[in-house]
């Protein structure tokens, strides 16, 4: 059995179902990237569930090989904390986009977070909603033009990565689906992670928001428009890694190290330093805005803080420990009884 | 001194006080006596909706009624025969429950100015003083004042002092109903059991209270309400939420299944998991999520992964779980979803009683998705119905709502408790692991009930998908062709209509099998009209009486029993829900009887109506 599993390949996690998504759709890439990875995991593939709420994204699990659940509107949140709370061996992945996470789901979302619960959530963040065919999303920027905002949203949108650490997050990455070598790199970590790992993946709806990215995905802008960060190297980016952040107190500062300034007073990138990332996930800037800083990809954060499932677990052995396994007849009984006879 | 002793076959008593008082306490320790000298029992608890209402105000007033008896006894009583009453405001909330020539006991310093004034009477108006109160016995106890004095040389404060007001009362109503007080005693011992001193005081201000009837010369009445002619059998008492809880925890068990409770707190539901959290030796796990939605979800996702998932509210959270039962409908898992009913619309009545969220369990989701549901109709009836419940959703793959009320679940009475082995069996097979070489596996595939494979995550060549959009038959795969979506609808509603064959048939609770008149009740009506039908028959009147358990589907000879009479009464608390239901499905002229007051009805009522129809 041992040998069967090791044998599995992408091709097994994939499904006899056509894939309906629009062709020319980001979620191609990031179906495709998870597919390769998931072999790798060595988790036998009945072990594995996908679990969805509703909208382009979420129609992911009918294309994985293993168990899934495409469930309602905001809640594969929910129905994934029941699930691994309950079969803690479970692998458990949730398929969100950034409407189903953040808007109709966004309590969840930040329960989940919270609790702690060992799964993985992949947030495919288009900026826009494309099931119900093109209007503004909680994550799309402010004055986006779209079929419900003709004269631009005046919603102030979330940043998916401030909100996952205010929320306790313990582990933050961001990624895009024109990058599969990096996204499959942040999916194995987010699934080595022990908690709830948050993955927010860029990705393009080609049909109502083309482009949203392109200033990170295009040749000529994404040197100067991203930054990946990785633990213990210097924040660098720009052509020829000539650019560098440093950091002035807590002040972020975007230094030429062309004209004199040295690599070794950057910053340093520490996914294990909360104060850090806090920081970092403010580099939220409007790409358009001048002197803005470039947008992190990678892991932004992780720490270790215990699972709600396995403090239940404990909760459940302690009790058993201090009043034995519970017996039925005793319950029924209570404590004060009385005789007819 | 010479005291008569009289004997009552049924006394209801009403204690009323601030809900600071610990009236609750008082009247929860005399129900436990009475339950262990062998009278039969029902009491009901009136809680006041806010938690900490201002004192001696009406909002503020906390009432527990208890109804024992030497005879067999099926409500908390349609009034009281005695009314306690720690203070002013408590005595002008519940006065209109008394019988006439009924008995007042008051403690006088509720009733000063501050107190009258806090309850409303007009200036200097006084109850005890006015003559308004000449249809009842008034015995007038300055209980503050005797729970000082007897703790005099405590050493407690004043404050501390007063906590212990309760135990006056409770140590003078034992005396004037002839009750050995050992049950209590040893209550206070085991309670207090880290606080010696209080031990010592409360036990001395029980016996003073006793004492003070048997020494003052003003009380010359005792009463005794002898033991009830019972079942035979060994008894405990028991709440309805309790019984629920012990329900769930026996299926979960029975099952080899376990149990997942998913909820959020509201009221009068929050007890069945406060409950259920004690009994986290039984490998309960309890979840009480962010909200309703999350509460019913992860409820799915446990069941999903193979326990018995069970969620609970009242209305305003079924409201909003109503997606996600619609979900369990497509999923076909099991999901006991417990509705303990409160008056409604929207925020409503929370501590209040009614049964006007059957149509909502029958028919709120979206399009057409049938779920099975079932009542129960007294407090120890909990324990079968949420077994029962249980045992539905998991042998028929479906969504199962338990209906229970503020009423019943806040009640209590006498209950034989089951033994284990005794309990119905609960059949439950995972669909088993495939090979490569077998033929495909079809979650959607149906066995002769018309039920689907659970087939759990974990589970060697099972992988599959399931989801809200509409399924393919057989392979579950999304389909979106018009034939097959009429196919499945017209599938789950079969499946549910099935369960007819796996119920017990309708039985007739009392009466005559055919004749004049029927009362068709539910839930929690059943003590009244079991009452009230009894007094009816011993009067003559051909009146019968059935209790319907299981709402949908009905049992299959429901039909049969209603053409056997040429009146159906039904007697709902909502203007007309399950009449809605009988009518529709058996085309008769049922008539209704309806009171929608957040109250029960009293077995008078029923009664009256019962008379008035056969005259």
């Amino acid at each position: 059995m041992e040998t069967q599993q090791a044998a599995l390949s992408a091709k097994d996690f994939v499904t006899d179902q056509d894939v309906r998504w629009c062709p020319g759709c980001g979620d191609y890439s990031i179906l495709k990237q998870v597919q390769t990875v998931l072999p790798d995991l060595g988790i036998p593939r009945e072990n594995i569930v996908f679990v969805s709420g509703i909208g382009c994204s979420s129609r992911f699990p009918y294309y994985m090989e293993t168990f899934g659940m495409h469930s309602i509107h905001g809640r594969a949140t929910a129905v994934a904390s029941g699930l691994k709370a309950t079969r803690p061996e479970l692998s458990v992945w949730i398929v969100s986009g950034d409407g189903d996470s953040m808007s109709i789901g966004g309590n969840h979302l930040i329960h989940l977070l919270r609790r702690n619960f060992d799964v993985n959530l992949l947030i495919f963040n288009n900026e826009i909603y494309g099931l119900t065919k093109g209007q503004y999303s909680p994550a799309s920027p402010e004055g986006k033009i779209t079929k419900s905002s003709p004269m631009g949203s005046i919603d102030h949108p979330f940043n998916p990565a401030a909100l996952a650490l205010g929320a306790d997050a313990t582990f933050f990455a961001r990624s895009m689906d024109r990058d599969p070598i990096h996204l499959r790199e942040i999916l194995k970590r987010s699934n080595a992670h022990k908690g709830s790992s948050v993955v927010e993946i860029y990705q393009n709806c080609n049909v109502f928001n083309d482009g949203a990215f392109e200033v990170f995905t295009e040749k000529g802008t994404k040197k100067m428009e991203t930054l990946f960060v990785e633990t213990g190297k210097p924040l660098l980016f720009g052509e020829g890694q000539n650019k560098g952040i440093k950091l002035d107190g807590f002040t972020p500062r975007v230094v030429d190290l062309t004209s004199g300034e040295s690599a070794n007073d950057l910053w340093i990138h520490d996914e294990r330093d909360r104060v850090k990332a806090q920081i970092l996930s403010r580099f939220f800037d409007d790409p358009k805005k001048e002197n803005h800083l470039p947008r992190p990809f990678g892991i932004f954060y992780q720490e270790d803080r215990f699972c709600y499932e396995d403090a239940l677990n404990a909760q459940i052995e302690d009790a058993v420990k201090a009043k034995g396994k519970g017996d039925l007849d005793a319950l029924l009984r209570g404590k004060n009884t009385w005789s007819i006879n | 001194m010479s005291t008569t002793l009289e004997t009552k076959k049924n006394v209801a008593i009403m204690f009323a006080g601030d809900s600071g008082d610990g009236i609750q306490l008082t009247g929860t320790q005399f129900t436990d006596t009475a339950a262990l000298l062998g009278n039969d029992i029902s009491t009901f608890p009136n809680f006041p909706a806010e938690i900490r209402a201002p004192q001696g105000t009406l909002a503020g007033v906390s009432g527990y009624q208890l109804h024992f008896g030497s005879v067999e006894i099926f409500t908390p009583g349609d009034g009281c025969d005695v009314l306690v009453v720690m203070n002013a405001a408590a005595l002008k909330a519940n006065l209109k429950g008394l019988h006439t020539g009924g008995i007042i006991i008051a403690n006088t310093d509720g009733f000063d100015i501050k107190n009258l004034k806090l309850a409303k009477y007009p200036d200097g108006v006084n109850p005890l003083k006015d003559g308004s109160l000449e249809k009842f016995k008034v015995y007038e106890i300055d209980v503050t004042k005797m729970t000082r004095t007897a703790l005099a040389d405590s050493g407690m404060g004043t404050k501390e002092i007063d906590r212990s007001k309760n135990m006056f009362v409770l140590g003078f109503i034992y005396w004037m109903y002839n009750r050995d007080m050992s049950n209590s005693i040893a209550f206070l011992q085991e309670k207090f059991k880290k606080r010696p001193d209080l031990i010592e005081a409360n036990l001395k201000v029980l016996k003073a209270g006793y004492n003070y009837g048997e020494t003052t010369e003003t009380f010359n009445a005792r009463y005794e309400v002898k033991a009830a002619k019972m079942q035979k059998g060994e008894y405990r008492n028991i709440m309805g939420n309790q019984a629920a809880a012990l329900g769930l925890i026996a299926a979960a068990n029975k099952s080899n299944l376990s149990l997942f409770y998913g909820t959020y707190p509201i009221t009068p539901a929050s007890d069945i998991l406060h409950e259920l959290a004690k009994y986290k030796n039984f490998g309960i796990r309890t979840f009480q999520a962010e909200d309703e939605i999350a509460a019913v979800c992860s409820t799915i996702g446990a069941s999903f992964g193979g326990s018995l998932g069970v969620t609970a509210s009242s209305g305003p959270g079924i409201a909003l779980k109503g997606e996600a039962i619609g979900l369990a409908t497509m999923l076909e898992i099991p999901l006991v979803i417990c509705n303990i009913q409160r008056g409604g619309p929207s925020t409503g009545l929370p501590t209040k009683t009614e049964q006007a969220d059957l149509l909502q369990a029958m028919y709120g989701r979206n399009g057409e998705g049938p779920v099975a549901i079932i009542s129960a109709s007294t407090p120890s009836d909990c324990f079968d119905t949420a077994y029962e419940a249980c045992r539905i959703a998991v042998e028929h793959m479906t969504p199962v709502f338990f209906l229970s009320d503020g009423y019943i679940a806040n009640g209590s009475e006498p209950w034989i408790f089951p033994s284990a082995k005794d309990l119905k069996p609960i059949k439950v097979d995972y669909a088993k692991a495939r090979n490569p070489e077998d033929a495909k596996f079809l979650p959607y595939k149906r066995d002769e009930k018309l039920v689907r494979p659970w087939a759990i995550p974990g589970t060697k060549g099972l992988e599959h998908r399931v989801g809200g959009i509409e399924k393919e038959n057989e392979t579950g795969n999304i389909s979106y062709d018009p034939d097959n979506h009429e196919l499945m609808v017209n599938l789950r509603a079969q499946k549910i209509e099935r369960i007819a064959d796996y119920i017990p048939l309708q039985q007739i609770d009392n009466g005559p099998a055919k004749g004049k008149l029927l009362i068709l009740g539910w839930g929690s009506t059943y003590g009244s009209i079991k009452t009230a039908v009894i007094e009816a028959l011993s009067e003559g009147y051909e009146v019968a009486h059935a209790h319907v358990r299981y709402l949908n589907p009905f049992p299959k000879n429901l039909g049969q029993i209603l053409s056997n009479y040429d009146t159906v009464l039904m007697p709902e608390i909502n203007s007309g829900q399950l009449i809605k239901m009988v009518r529709d499905k058996y085309l008769i002229p049922a008539i209704g009887f309806n009171k929608v007051k957040g109250m029960p009805f009293t077995s008078t009522e029923i009664k009256n109506k019962i008379v008035e129809l056969l005259k």
